[in-house]
């Protein structure tokens, strides 16, 4: 018997200009894992936060079991049957999982009898789904799975009949996504119902029965999992072929302008992110660097701009040794010498929001000529050259002095992209480029990336997106568990075969 | 209620509108609070006007008192840019006053303006000295600038209070103060200037510091807004990983913040000393420090700001006082109160009303714009 358990009915939300939602419509079958699938930044994370009632609609009506139902805040979720697990866990890292799940719901001033029932409510929970958590471990100790699952037994204990997860298995190794989805299972068969948000085909095909579609906000299709295939479901996601066939000139690659011989690189918590890696990057091509979020990619590139120090290997610039884990250049120091890095992370990284456009467009170059002369700030020509590069590059609106964060994610990647690309780098290091920026930025952002490549400059392009990897790059490098996997020249390379590379398969 | 696109808001309203209406807010409850008291509010507003203005000398000493505030607030307010947080102002210009004392009393065979000028040197070396110990703990160490200058400021009273009894005390006089400079040496009053001009009027503390407040606000503003120092030390205090990324040290522009806050604070004792004690008293900073953080608030961390703000303090101060002679019900302390409440409403509570007052003029104008 099927019947609906939640109905969304002409949902919209905007954040300022920008319409995340635009008259969605979803219904969700009592039982079924229903899977959600788009693009980074299509809308399917907003969506999930107005069910749990994180962020409310500008209009529309949400059903449950037929009844509708006002969402102002997660606590409504709840006592609807509404649980969700977030990419990001909410746990307190120094509590328990008991203390954690009972969190809010303690029911008493003195920890006794109440505390019991839960013990007991909870381990039941854990065998019924073999979930298999210890409720005494404390959250530091536990692996990213089993913090995962005790956001899931989190849920489960307040009573959810609808589990969202965000973006399940972005953190996950592959062996801890097989559990995870035994465990999505088991709760189906017991009649829970699950909402999978997910940019990845594979997962969709794998483990729902019914498979929804967003692309730029949009609702763009429901269909039954069986009825459908991946590269269909490719089609609905991406709605275009524009993207993946860039017109691009045949390689013309040169010398060797940036090396990496066996580097490795550890995090802040002191464990190995990079392992042993090699790479080399020639003048006039593009090297793409894919793999899953997480992978040692960003430690990488932080090491590779000087951000972070190198443990052990060696970086090469123009033949010439910059750093290795004695002596290293800091960013600056590499800036001059011709390498430019845009990062992964704009607003942690990139760009210093509360600046206004004219300060974030000389950030890092501003105490050079003319910016400034003897440590006083040229006001003037920063100002001239702020225009006109913010015409060059198509920022929009062209003020130069109106503050960064009222900028689009687009416009502030642009301003990054101008400041690092306007320098002429011989090396270009470049982190996800395109992440939450609109179609039309993309475009514009992959065009001028061609034509660096083609004046000579060699680049390597870190990103997650493996379309954008698969059309700009020249060569692919995959990256898993912090070590390169795979190199393939990008001809007739598949997108099945990275992706078997991206996740440890091969 | 919606938030209102900031782009959008004009820049007199958030940063003329709104802190009016705070204050007037601080002000109304004030009056409440004088009310209770069982006087007049509109007599206590009377005499707080007449004796911040109403005579040349009371108009002095509310100058007088703004130099102290200027000096201190733009401490605050440079170290703030870095997003430091010092709250030793008040044991930095303790420090400050000792380096002026010491510099004058042993350069005093110098002709007299380089030894002012030496004096001005030694209070923001050794102000700058003092906060130099707590920005290097907090640049290497990671501890917190809030405990450790507020610790310094203990230390700096004790070691104050030590050196003022055992060894630099004057020993022919009973009190904990030094001797005094050379009378050549005191910094021209308003008085001495007054009286060039053949007007006598009666003694005020006001003197040429003044002076070297607008200099120090000048200088302040250039800092922060015109040079590549005040660019990175604004860069590390909004996003101290961005910074690290364009090659910007966080330790270099913590210290260098923390120095210049520091040595800022510590022109407050050119003003005590050099102008108005001529010796060091015990406890000269007299709590200025301390206000110095709400007036930094309260003039948005900018000098154009703080030079208003630290005026307004300033006339609390010297009006207040005469509140306290007039009515026997108001004590000092009620004015310790009402500078409180003026902190609470344009610091802790300065966003209380500012999105429906930005979101008022927002609407106001786009309904004029379409009109």
């Amino acid at each position: 018997m099927v019947s609906p358990i939640l109905e969304l009915t002409n949902i919209n939300k905007s954040f300022g200009h920008v319409h995340a939602n635009k008259n969605i419509n979803l219904t969700i079958n009592k039982g079924t894992i229903h899977g959600i699938i788009g693009e980074n930044g299509a809308g399917k994370s907003t969506l999930m936060s107005i069910v749990f009632g994180l962020y409310q609609a500008n209009s529309g009506t949400i059903k449950v079991n037929g009844k509708e139902i006002n969402l102002r805040s997660p606590k409504d979720s709840i006592i609807n049957g509404i649980g969700m697990v977030h990419q990001h866990f909410m746990l307190v890292e120094n509590f328990t999982v008991l203390e954690n799940i009972i969190l809010g719901f303690e029911g008493e001033l003195v920890f006794g009898k109440n505390l019991e029932k839960a013990k007991k409510d909870l381990n039941d929970l854990c065998d019924t789904y073999k979930l298999n958590i210890d409720l005494n471990s404390t959250i530091s100790d536990l692996s990213v799975g089993f913090r995962q699952r005790v956001e899931i037994l989190k849920s489960l204990y307040r009573g959810a009949e609808i589990l969202i997860l965000d973006e399940p298995t972005g953190v996950l190794t592959p062996q801890e996504v097989d559990e995870l989805f035994k465990i999505l299972r088991s709760l189906k068969e017991e009649g829970k119902t699950i909402v999978l948000i997910t940019h990845k085909l594979i997962e969709i095909m794998d483990l729902t029965s019914e498979v929804s579609v967003m692309r730029q906000g949009e609702m763009v299709g429901h269909t039954k999992t069986e009825n459908t295939n991946k590269e269909q479901l490719a089609e609905m996601m991406v709605g275009r072929s524009v993207l993946l066939r860039l017109d691009k000139s045949e390689v013309k690659a040169g010398e060797v302008l940036f090396s990496v011989k066996n580097l490795t690189v550890k995090d802040d918590l002191d464990v190995t992110r990079v392992k042993n890696v090699d790479l080399e990057i020639r003048s006039g091509e593009i090297l793409g660097l894919a793999g899953v979020t997480g992978n040692g990619q960003t430690e990488l590139l932080e090491a590779l701009s000087g951000i972070r120090k190198v443990e052990s290997g060696e970086i090469y610039l123009e033949g010439k040794k910059v750093s290795d884990s004695q002596n290293f250049l800091d960013p600056r120091e590499l800036k001059d010498k011709g390498l430019a890095h845009v990062p992964e992370d704009r607003q942690r990284m990139g760009l210093v929001t509360d600046f206004k456009a004219y300060e974030n467009l000389i950030f890092g170059y501003h105490d050079q000529q003319p910016f400034s002369k003897s440590s006083v700030l040229n006001h003037r020509d920063i100002i001239s050259h702020s225009k006109k590069i913010m015409e060059e590059y198509d920022v929009r609106p062209q003020s130069p002095n109106l503050i960064t964060s009222n900028f689009s994610g687009g416009n502030q990647q642009k301003i990054i992209l101008s400041r690092e690309l306007n320098e002429n780098p011989k090396v270009l290091l470049v982190g996800q480029p395109t992440r939450g920026v609109d179609i039309g930025a993309i475009e514009f952002i992959h065009q001028r990336l061609i034509d660096m490549r083609d004046r000579g400059t060699a680049i390597l392009l870190v990103s997650v997106e493996l379309d954008e990897v698969l059309s700009l790059s020249d060569r692919i490098v995959v990256m898993f568990d912090g070590k390169i996997v795979g190199e393939k020249e990008n001809k007739n390379v598949t997108d099945r075969e990275l992706g078997l590379l991206m996740a440890g398969v091969v | 209620m919606a938030p209102v696109d900031k782009s959008k808001v004009p820049w007199w309203v958030s940063n003329l509108i709104v802190p009016l209406v705070n204050l007037t807010l601080a002000l109304l409850v004030s009056g409440l609070f004088i009310f209770i008291a069982g006087e007049n509010p509109y007599e206590a507003v009377r005499l707080i006007i007449y004796g911040s203005f109403g005579y040349i000398e009371g108009f002095a000493y509310t100058l007088y008192y703004t130099t102290n505030f200027v000096f201190t607030g733009l401490a605050f307010a440079v170290a703030f840019h870095c997003r430091l947080f010092n709250i030793g102002g008040e044991g930095q210009a303790y420090i400050g006053g000792l380096g002026v004392f010491l510099v004058a009393i042993n350069f005093s065979f110098l002709p007299v303006p380089i030894v002012w000028l030496l004096s001005i040197a030694g209070a923001v070396v050794f102000g700058a000295a003092w906060a130099f110990i707590p920005a290097y703990l907090q640049a290497t160490r990671g501890s917190h600038v809030v405990i450790t200058t507020i610790m310094f400021n203990f230390i700096a009273a004790s070691l104050m209070v030590f050196l003022l009894v055992d060894v630099i005390r004057d020993t022919s006089q009973m009190g904990p103060h030094t001797v005094a400079l050379p009378k050549e040496q005191w910094f021209p009053s308003f008085k001495d200037f007054a009286s060039l001009f053949g007007i006598k009027i009666r003694y005020s503390p006001l003197n040429i510091s003044f002076l070297l407040a607008i200099a120090a606000s000048v200088f302040v503003w250039f800092l922060v807004w015109k040079t590549r120092w005040g660019y990175e030390m604004r860069a590390v205090g909004h996003n101290t990983q961005a910074a690290i990324y364009a090659g910007i040290s966080p330790y270099k522009n913590i210290i260098i913040a923390m120095c210049i806050s520091g040595g800022l604070a510590g022109l407050l004792g050119v003003n005590e000393i050099l102008g108005v004690h001529h010796k060091i008293v015990a406890g000269f900073p007299a709590g200025y420090g301390f206000t110095g953080i709400a007036v930094a608030l309260m003039g948005r961390n900018h000098p154009i700001g703080i030079f208003p703000a630290a005026f307004l303090f300033g006339i609390l101060y010297q009006g207040g006082s005469e509140v306290t002679f007039d009515m026997p019900n108001i004590t000092r302390y009620m004015f310790v109160a009402v500078q409180g409440v003026i902190i609470l409403f344009s610091g802790a509570l300065e966003n209380l009303f500012r999105p429906q007052i930005e979101s008022f003029f927002v609407n106001r104008l786009n309904i004029k714009a379409s009109a």
